[in-house]
């Protein structure tokens, strides 16, 4: 047996172990066992990806006497890179999740979440690896379901259910898009390897519906616009450290599902497909960053931030398309490997954010930024660990954020060398999106980060928190190495990706080698730089600043209150609120906020000049649901009315449709003859 | 490899040194505008040794982020003014940051300042926080579209090369992208470092401060830290506008007539660029904050039509 | 351009500073010679209004006009007291301005001086016994120069300042320099 089949064997059997552990025991026994399992099975599941993508080996395993489907891996350098995410990730949910999910205990089912959780890995773990149609179908289908259930764990809650119900729709109508692309690709041999769909010929009509099919439905799960509207509404009802893998890992599906169908099964395409994705990425990653902004709940705006985070790796990811077809393969190399950096790099971040968001509930109860806050000497690790992930998602430099975002944008640069004006006049616009949000987003975690941890708590929940388990913190430890690692050593990460990538057979790809600074003299656009000079250089600066104070500065510090003009006491009513930390930028697109704005004053009955209370109400709905999804839902409510006509109920009716139509199969018998 | 080490040591410690006289130059000149005397230009310096030698009140609010953020602030700038080309180019440091790298430093020192006037617990704090980023991102896309444009006509990112590449062909300084480009980033200096027509460095009414807001808590050795490096921040972007755009007098090797020439040139730019500021200090009065956008929008213009021209003329 | 104009033909109207009567000002307490060397060249004031009719405000306002040009001693007006060094306090104390003052007063970091203005912050002026004020400045806070005056010409503010940080030229006559 090969190591790479032993680790792979390994992985499976944590997860089933954890999976059983679940149903099998109860209480904290059960948390401590299904935990076990899926962190045996996830570390497992990063040694095999690691092991693949060092040594090169590929895992080829079939099982076609599985019943109904058959079974058939492969691992190649994408899906090797895509399992270190899914390990990753895992890993840290995992080791937070015995700590968290004790919240659990006695309200709400522990089995469903145990099982379905370690299913969901499994199933992840598994998807990258399918070899042919079917087992792609099939995985994706139940990795789907899983987190399905495990999104309706916190069943009572307001909102969760209809959150469920529309992931659910959304996801299966992407399903159904995934049908028939595949249907197409394979030319109906649904068990026919992935390297004989490589080289079945298809007409460019045809390569194109594939495309297109593909798109809309790795588009689903990857929740860019418009068919992100499940994205907010499921990711902040799930517990947290399964929100960390719906945002880490598994919307990443959609990503590594169109790059196996783009890139690798039909080898790439016209430059309008790169365009498409790239101007959908573009779009993606400012409207989520716009509407994560006017979010007050902690949960829903790094839900939104997943949307912006995908349209950054699918503006690389485009680019990547699009520079392939103009035939500039450095380049496009260039922004493949842009694109899966970040699709690591946000697994970490965005991972430990909704760990330390899942702290902040666990300790709170609530995950309303409004009435939280002055938890920075309450949970200091937490405080310290959020801080790092919202440094490291405003894409700040040393981290890893910045990391592949200027490799994004050192990629969007390179458009200049393509001549055509459409090119000309796009890249701009691009680079600038992406540079609006990215600086949104700093602008967005200095309020999350701000408002609920800094200053003085705003509710009697948020004083009386304290630190999380010992378990929570060290899965959030775990990806805060993460963040740092990946963000100082991407010499070591872009070659990785590069061997990783070379393994899509038919594309021409420039290695890139190693070197201690980032790229590297890729033809057109030159940058260097070092993140981990930058860092060494940044911290060197600081501790000699802080040396030089010391020896020649006053030392005296005296304690006071805040500066409030003398006035006498301080409440928390006095602090910013995050609604008004967005104001400015909800006054300045407010045209596309259409914010509803609501305000009542309730005069004293004798006098109008004497006000009682005030009451002030605004929203900002996003517009999505209203008219894109309302006007289709409502023309398909009509439609299926119609349609309902034809079960009239009447016994003799049905029997009518039954002569008529075995009298037109007869017909159609005999005439194919 | 150690002369280029300790030219790009010696480079940051000049710029950090004459931080603050470049401030001071700018006050005198507007004194002298407005018929006043005024304090001469080496005044900050005086109010900087003042400083580090009062006392530190902080409020019993505040963590330790408080305490953090004026050392992270001072050091990104000090890096960014290491690494922008003050007197020679091209140095081996160049090659540790480019301009996008130079751009997400400064952002660096913005976010933790923004937290750190959160940190407090005052509305002051938190306004000044919220106007803050709001103008920073608002001033992204500008400073990246911009970067583009400097970027496609010199094919690097990395400032000495940019720097050096114009050396080596004069006619493309003239060209109407870098005119155009070299406009819009002259607006967004003077929204990055908080000068008029965007926030008013010399205000006292709260209401109308976008960066002294934050700062409002901040006293003794901290508060140091923090004027200088907003001091150090706009010579960085005066070394931006004049070496980038302008950077004949630049030493192309380290001997020491062409480092002297660099200094001598370098002070001249900065003279020329100070003055600008001052005359059009004194000329425009304050934007309503929520005008500040428009000229935001106006300044990305420019740098579209930037990139896009230096397209079309190729 | 007009401004411009405007500007060239007005010339430097900053006057030097006048000798002033020698009893307006009154030091009340020593300033420490640490103290005074330390902020000798540049001060940073917070102007404190504890109370008082705005015409001591006034005229600290012309200090920073071209006319009086604080700015030429290294003066200037800071927003908030942790900024600042020196106190300038107006204006009787007010029942309502106690408690502000004082916490003014301790925002401010030290080493501080404090320079009462006008004849209210000395004595309370017109409005001692008044149920509204509390006592002059020196109630409350340490005081270190009072300036009297209703209100005191901004010259004589700005010598109270100059001589509570030992920085009156001696000589009569003498041109100020900075």
């Amino acid at each position: 047996m090969t190591p790479e089949l032993l680790l792979l064997a390994v992985s499976v059997a944590g997860y089933t172990a954890g999976a059983l552990a679940a149903l099998a025991f109860r209480g904290m026994v059960a948390r401590a066992l299904v935990a076990a399992g899926a962190l045996g099975g996830s570390l497992a599941t990063l040694a095999l990806g690691a092991w693949c993508l060092a040594t090169g080996a590929t895992l080829a395993f079939a099982a076609p006497w599985l019943p109904l489907t058959g079974l058939a891996l492969r691992a190649d350098g994408l899906s090797a890179f895509f399992l270190i995410v899914v390990g990753l990730a895992a890993a840290a949910a995992s080791l937070y999740g015995f700590g968290y999910s004790a919240q659990y205990d006695g309200r709400y089912s522990l089995r469903l979440l145990g099982a379905m959780f370690n299913v969901l890995l499994l199933s992840l773990t598994v998807q990258v690896l399918a070899d042919n149609a079917l087992t792609f179908l099939v995985t994706w289908e139940v990795m789907s379901l899983s987190a399905y259930f495990l999104v309706l764990v916190e069943h009572d809650q307001p909102g969760t259910v209809r959150a469920a119900n529309w992931y659910l729709a959304v996801t299966h109508a992407g399903f159904a898009a995934l049908i028939a692309a595949f249907l197409v690709l394979a030319a109906g041999d649904m068990t026919g390897s992935f390297a004989a769909m490589r080289s079945v010929g298809l007409t460019p009509g045809t390569r194109n519906v594939v495309f297109l099919l593909a798109l809309v439905g790795f588009g689903t799960k990857a929740g860019v616009i418009p068919l992100h509207v499940w994205l907010p509404m499921a990711h902040p009802v799930a517990p947290s450290h399964v929100s960390a893998v719906l945002s880490g890992v598994v919307i990443k599906m959609g990503v590594y599902g169109l790059m196996r169908v783009a890139l690798d099964l039909l080898g790439g395409g016209p430059a309008w497909w790169g365009g498409i994705v790239l101007g959908l990425g573009a779009v993606s990653a400012l409207l989520g960053v716009l509407y994560a902004l006017m979010e007050h709940d902690l949960k829903r705006l790094l839900a939104y931030h997943s949307v912006e985070n995908m349209g950054i790796i699918l503006l690389g990811v485009g680019a990547g398309l699009m520079f392939q077809s103009y035939g500039l393969p450095a380049l496009a190399t260039l922004g493949f490997i842009a694109g899966l950096y970040h699709t690591l790099n946000h697994a970490c971040f965005k991972g430990l954010l909704f760990l330390g968001a899942g702290s902040v509930q666990y300790a709170t109860h609530t995950r309303n930024m409004e009435d939280l806050g002055g938890l920075i000497t309450r949970m200091p690790r937490t405080s310290a660990c959020f801080l790092i992930g919202a440094a490291a998602i405003s894409a700040l430099p040393p981290l890893n954020g910045f990391a592949s975002e200027w490799l994004v944008f050192q990629t969007l640069m390179g458009g200049a060398l393509v001549p055509r004006p459409e090119v000309a006049i796009g890249m701009p616009i691009a680079v600038a999106m992406l540079a609006l949000s990215s600086g949104l987003a700093v602008a967005c975690f200095v309020k999350a980060f701000g408002i609920t941890f800094l200053a003085l708590p705003r509710s009697t929940e948020a004083a009386r928190a304290r630190e999380v388990p010992a378990s929570m913190q060290v899965g959030m430890l775990l990806l805060v190495g993460m963040c740092v690692a990946l963000g100082v050593t991407p010499f070591l990460v872009v070659p990785a990706l590069s061997r990783a990538l070379a393994g899509l057979g038919r594309i021409p790809m420039t290695p890139i080698g190693f070197s201690l600074h980032l790229p590297f003299s890729v033809a057109g656009v030159t940058g260097e730089m070092s993140p981990l000079l930058l860092a060494v250089g940044l911290a060197l600066l600081g501790v000699l600043t802080a040396i030089v104070l010391r020896l020649l500065a006053d030392r005296r510090l005296r304690v006071g209150d805040t500066w409030g003009c003398g006035r006498i006491g301080q409440t928390p009513r006095m602090e910013y609120t995050a609604t008004a930390f967005a104001e400015p930028l909800r006054r300045v697109f407010a045209e596309l906020y259409r914010p509803t704005e609501d305000l009542s004053i309730d005069f004293h009955p004798k006098s109008k000049y004497f006000v009682r209370s005030i009451a002030y109400r605004s929203e900002v709905q996003p517009w999505f649901e209203r008219l894109l999804y309302t006007p289709f839902l409502s023309a398909l409510r009509g439609a299926a009315a119609r349609v309902r006509q034809v079960q009239a109920g009447s016994l003799h009716l049905y029997l009518a449709y039954l002569t008529i139509a075995l009298l037109v199969l007869l017909v159609v018998a005999r005439w194919s003859r | 490899m150690t002369a280029d080490v300790m030219m790009a040591a010696a480079q940051g410690l000049l710029a950090l040194l004459l931080a603050p006289g470049v401030v001071g130059l700018v006050r005198w000149l507007k004194a002298r505008l407005q018929n006043r005397r005024g304090a001469p230009p080496w005044q900050p310096y005086r109010e900087l040794r003042k400083l580090f030698q009062k006392e530190v009140v902080v409020s019993r609010h505040a963590s330790w982020l408080f305490h953090l953020a004026p050392f992270v602030v001072f050091a990104s700038t000090l890096a960014v003014a290491v690494i922008v080309p003050v007197l020679a180019v091209p140095l081996l440091v160049d090659r540790i940051g480019d301009l996008l790298v130079v751009v997400y430093l400064l952002l660096l020192g913005t976010f933790f300042l923004a937290l750190a006037g959160l940190d407090p617990g005052s509305a002051f704090g938190g306004m000044g926080a919220s106007r803050e980023v709001t103008v920073a991102a608002l001033a992204e896309p500008t400073l990246a579209v911009a970067i583009f444009a400097l970027a496609r006509s010199a094919g690097t990112t990395n400032l000495g090369e940019i720097a050096a590449r114009t050396m080596a062909d004069p006619l493309s300084a003239a060209s109407p992208g870098h005119l155009l480009a070299f406009a819009a980033l002259f607006i967004v200096m003077l929204a990055e470092t908080g000068r008029l027509p965007i926030d008013n460095p010399a205000t006292h009414l709260e209401l109308t401060m976008i960066h002294e807001a934050m700062v409002l808590e901040y006293s003794g050795r901290y508060l140091a830290l923090i004027e200088w490096a907003a001091a150090l921040k706009l010579l960085v972007f005066f070394i931006l506008l004049g070496n980038l755009f302008v950077p004949w007098g630049l030493a192309r090797a380290l001997t020491l007539e062409a480092v002297m020439t660099a200094v001598g040139v370098f002070a001249v730019k900065v003279v020329v660029l100070a003055v600008a500021v001052a005359v059009l200090e004194t000329r425009v009065a304050k934007l309503r904050l929520f005008r500040v956008p428009e000229l935001l929008s106006a300044s990305f213009v420019l740098a579209l039509l930037a990139v896009t021209s230096s397209f079309l003329l190729r | 351009m007009l401004l411009f104009l405007k500007i060239l033909k007005a010339g430097m109207v900053t006057e030097p500073l006048a000798p002033g009567e020698p009893d307006v000002i009154e030091v009340a307490r020593e300033v420490e010679t640490k103290a005074r060397r330390l902020l000798g060249r540049a001060v940073a004031i917070r102007e404190v209004d504890a109370g008082s009719c705005n015409g001591c405000e006034i005229e600290i306002t012309g200090l920073t006009g071209p006319v009086y040009d604080s700015e030429r001693f290294g003066i200037h007006f800071v927003a908030s007291p942790r900024h600042a060094d020196l106190l300038l306090v107006t204006g009787p104390v007010t029942r309502n301005m106690e408690i502000p003052l004082l916490k003014t007063y301790e925002a401010t970091p030290d080493p501080k001086i404090v320079v009462a203005v006008g004849d209210c912050a000395r004595t309370c002026g017109e409005f001692r016994g008044s149920y509204a004020v509390v006592g002059s400045v020196d109630a409350v806070i340490p005081v270190d120069v009072f300036v009297s005056g209703c209100p005191p010409e901004p010259t004589d503010i700005l010598r109270g300042i100059l001589i509570a940080l030992d920085r009156l030229p001696k000589r009569k006559g003498r041109r100020d320099d900075p």
